[in-house]
């Protein structure tokens, strides 16, 4: 088991490297101009050719690369184009707002797609379990903009029961992760769906149900855990997802997050932030799946022996 | 606005008695109170070399001061740090008389030496300013600029309080310059100590403090109690929520939660607000020193026939396009907005005629028109602004591909000699960045920005205009303001004669206030400290 997660950490630490030198081959190959963004309309071309020297952009490639690399095994994630602060600071401000957000979308995709999937399987076929499906492709489809806007509107502007956007409490994190979530919830409840029926139609649901349990308790005891088996294991994929969600998701709700962070520094060419944040947020996206991995070897060791 | 046109040329003749200062006081002004403000971008940085966005350019304003300012929500020329001041008879030394007894905001006294270093830091390539270009004209600055040499050989200290400015070449331009943030007095110990950090811990003389900054979330400036203008800023506190979609900001100001969305009124819900007589009591209308315009390149055929630049500009419907925007601009018949000084008021431009235009390209050998590209920034409304330029080409038989890409797709497009034979301006448009009619020429429409990488998207080079320009320029002497903005007015005639571009709109600015706001509506859409100058805004309960 411990030679398994081994090699996974590894082929992990590979998988980042492979982004971080795509990343940084595709901004090279940008045709916009890092150091025009810095330098301003009015400079001269001296000027120019002067900022370009100071960050070394006028170096070949491989050199640029390396010496990011080197500065990234040092944990130097270097300074922003812009802003002069330290990439890492920047990050590091703004990432535990976009975990927590993260976890609260987490909590609510579970929350509606569980319950939408466990109750579209057990009325399976009926008008409930169509317009449930309708629902979740919905949820599935709808741009996170328009859903964020609406739930604002609605929950934030004309009930007054949540704060229009910002950070701070619970109740700022309630709509985000909502909206967040709603994605999610529809993958989820058809997942569920179709995890549950198959369970139900499996001999130790009828045995039990065959030994006069409630049904409350065959759905609770027996069924449930079973198949929400191998739902846990897209929560890693899931944070993928969301790391592009979020970029979404914080500009509707001003949620001090990340995405935010590389949402500005894509449109002014910040290369050292568009590296920083893509660099995390792949080693997010890999952690999770690891997490997938060692939480599905645990829970079935069925995969341990493969 | 229309009789700022009066009172900015009225400004250019440097003609001040030194120390003048147009403001009057709001007597119904009342100190004390915190204000929230909003903006979508995150604040990148505070140092005032360096910052260069729309939402921390006052901000900075509010920090630091240089030698000179505006008068509030105007563009007349007031003396700031500097006391008095004196040009010389041949416009090529500037002698500051420094104000005493200012503070930075670390309790020490404002010198002549703070006076130096900050004009040598911005101009050293080191610092990285976008700001340093606007100080070619001091003597040595070509030496500092490409590193030979540390320091700026015309800028001198003569007494303890005395500075002087001598330049290469006489520049009628130079106060606003030393007016722009670029020029703001920096105290060299805390620069230091803060090192690439200073933009985070900025340190001025300024009518406010950076008292916190919570990165991402807000920043709160706290009232700086020594300012050395009596009786500004009347507010204690302003808080700026950044990272707030104008559309969220203006929900929360209908609900009372903020006093001023500093992104402005967002074009989705303009007529909304503008339908509501509640709402649409408290929007602030401005002018902008703004043009919005369609470049066609004169190095790219067929664009390099005036005719059928000529005949571009007769075929665009302007009053539609302004529809697109809901309204919230005015056609444009030169690059020039009608604020600015120099601006030519009984010209009218190409008309608006396509059987004309039609007749005018197949004189120019192009009666079954031809192909070309549109680029364009991809953010609304600029690919529906495309389309409609687009159609009206069509009518007069050019087919127009658009190329709609990321801004800083579209001006490296622009700055390359055979790339994009047209560029819609939109969203990358030119905004003076001071109050007068040079700012519209070099880098857009001069030679010396037609160059790899440079902003002359037209590519237009006119050495004659050129040599005129410098010309008006060394026209320091105040008695001959007029004679050398009528120059400025004929130079850019020329150009509208030549047509590399196509003046499509001058944008307007609208925002609002919250009801307890007070101040002059001109605060709200100040045409230099943009968009709000805080120091002179104030609350009412």
């Amino acid at each position: 088991m411990i030679g398994f997660f081994l090699r996974r950490v590894i082929q992990s630490l590979l998988i980042l490297l492979g982004v971080s030198l795509i990343t940084f081959v595709l901004l090279y190959w940008l045709p916009a101009d890092p150091v025009r963004q810095i330098a301003g309309r009015s400079a001269t071309a001296q000027t120019v050719e002067n900022i370009r020297q100071q960050l070394g952009l006028d170096q070949p490639l491989w050199v640029q690369y390396w010496r990011y690399l080197t500065g990234l095994v040092q944990g130097d994630l270097g300074r922003s184009y812009l802003q002069k602060t330290e990439v890492s600071t920047l990050i590091a401000s703004r990432l535990p707002a976009s975990l927590l957000l993260m976890a609260g979308a987490i909590f609510a995709e579970l929350l509606i797609g569980l319950s939408m999937g466990v109750i579209a399987a057990l009325r399976r076929g009926t008008a409930t379990d169509q317009s449930l499906m309708i629902v979740s492709f919905i949820g599935v489809s709808a741009p996170q903009f328009v859903v964020g806007l609406l739930l604002l509107y609605v929950f934030a502007v004309q009930l007054g029961w949540f704060p229009i956007g910002g950070y701070g409490t619970f109740a700022h994190l309630v709509l985000p992760s909502m909206t967040l979530g709603i994605l999610g919830s529809g993958w989820y409840s058809r997942m569920m769906r179709s995890s549950m029926i198959e369970v139900l139609r499996q001999d130790y649901v009828r045995t039990a149900r065959a030994k006069g349990l409630t049904r409350l308790r065959v759905i609770f005891r027996h069924a449930l855990p079973n198949a929400i088996l191998p739902i846990i294991a897209m929560i890693g994929i899931d944070i993928g997802i969301f790391m592009g969600g979020i970029v979404v998701v914080e500009s509707v709700f001003g949620w001090p997050g990340i995405g935010q962070l590389a949402w500005q520094a894509i449109q002014r060419v910040d290369i050292p932030i568009i590296m920083g944040v893509t660099l995390v947020s792949a080693a997010a996206i890999v952690i999770g799946n690891l997490l997938a991995d060692l939480i599905s070897l645990l829970v079935d060791p069925r995969i341990r022996t493969r | 606005m229309k009789n700022l046109i009066a009172t900015t040329a009225m400004a250019i003749c440097l003609a001040l008695p030194a120390g003048a200062d147009g403001y009057k006081p709001d007597p119904n002004a009342q100190s004390g109170g915190n204000i929230v403000i909003t903006y979508k971008d995150d604040v990148a940085t505070l140092d005032p070399a360096i910052g260069y966005d729309w939402q921390n350019w006052s901000m900075i304003k509010s920090i630091f001061d240089g030698l000179m300012d505006y008068t509030p929500g105007t563009t007349d020329l007031r003396p700031g740090l500097a006391e008095s001041y004196t040009i010389s008879d041949d416009g090529k030394v500037f002698t500051f008389k420094l104000r005493s007894g200012v503070k930075f905001h670390n309790g020490r006294e404002m010198t002549a030496e703070d006076v130096v270093y900050s004009l040598n830091r911005v101009t050293n390539p080191a610092t990285q300013s976008p700001g340093a270009g606007f100080f070619w004209s001091i003597k040595g600055f070509d030496e500092v600029a490409s590193g030979e040499a540390e320091t700026l050989e015309g800028v001198t200290i003569t007494d303890p309080t005395t500075v002087q400015i001598e330049l290469s070449r006489p520049d009628a331009t130079f106060l606003h310059v030393m007016a722009l943030n670029f020029a703001s007095v920096v105290p060299r110990e805390a620069v230091e100590a803060a090192g690439d950090d200073f933009g985070k811990k900025p340190v001025g003389t300024g009518a406010f403090s950076l008292a916190d900054w919570t990165i991402g979330q807000r920043l709160v400036f706290a009232k700086n109690k020594d300012y050395w203008r009596n009786g500004v800023p009347y507010l204690d506190q302003i808080t700026f929520e950044v990272g707030q979609e104008p559309i969220v900001a203006l929900l929360r100001l209908q609900n009372g939660e903020v006093d001023v969305p500093g992104d402005g009124i967002p074009p989705a819900k303009f007529q909304e607000v503008m339908n509501d007589p509640a709402q649409a009591e408290r929007v602030v209308e401005g002018g902008q020193l703004h043009t919005g315009y369609i470049t066609l390149n004169t190095q790219i055929p067929p664009f390099d026939n005036a005719d059928v630049r000529r005949a571009v500009n007769m075929a665009i419907n302007k009053e539609r396009i302004i529809q697109i925007i809901n309204g919230r601009a005015i056609p444009a018949t030169q690059p020039l907005p009608p604020t600015m000084p120099g601006y030519t008021k009984d010209y009218k431009g190409y008309a608006f005629d396509q059987a004309a235009a039609k007749a005018m390209l197949a004189d120019a050998g192009f009666a079954d028109g031809f192909e070309t590209e549109l680029y364009v920034m991809n953010t609304d409304p600029n690919p529906r602004i495309a389309q409609a330029i687009q159609q009206d080409l069509a009518s007069i038989g050019i087919t127009a591909g658009i190329k709609s890409l990321a801004q800083a797709n579209v001006i490296a497009a622009g700055g390359e000699a055979d790339q994009a034979p047209m560029i819609w301006s939109g969203g990358m448009a030119w905004i003076a960045d001071f109050p007068d009619a040079a700012n519209f020429y070099g880098p857009i429409l001069g030679c010396s920005g037609a160059v790899q990488g440079g902003w002359n998207w037209s590519w237009y080079c006119n050495e004659a205009l050129d040599a005129k320009a410098s010309e008006a320029d060394a026209i320091v002497d105040p008695a001959r303001a007029d004679e050398r903005l009528e120059m400025w007015s004929e130079i850019y005639m020329s150009v509208m004669e030549d047509a590399p571009w196509v003046p499509v709109f001058n944008e307007q600015r609208y925002t609002m206030r919250s009801p307890r706001m007070g101040g002059a509506d001109a605060l709200y859409v100040d045409p230099v400290s943009i968009p709000v100058n805080y120091d002179y805004v104030y609350v009412t309960d």
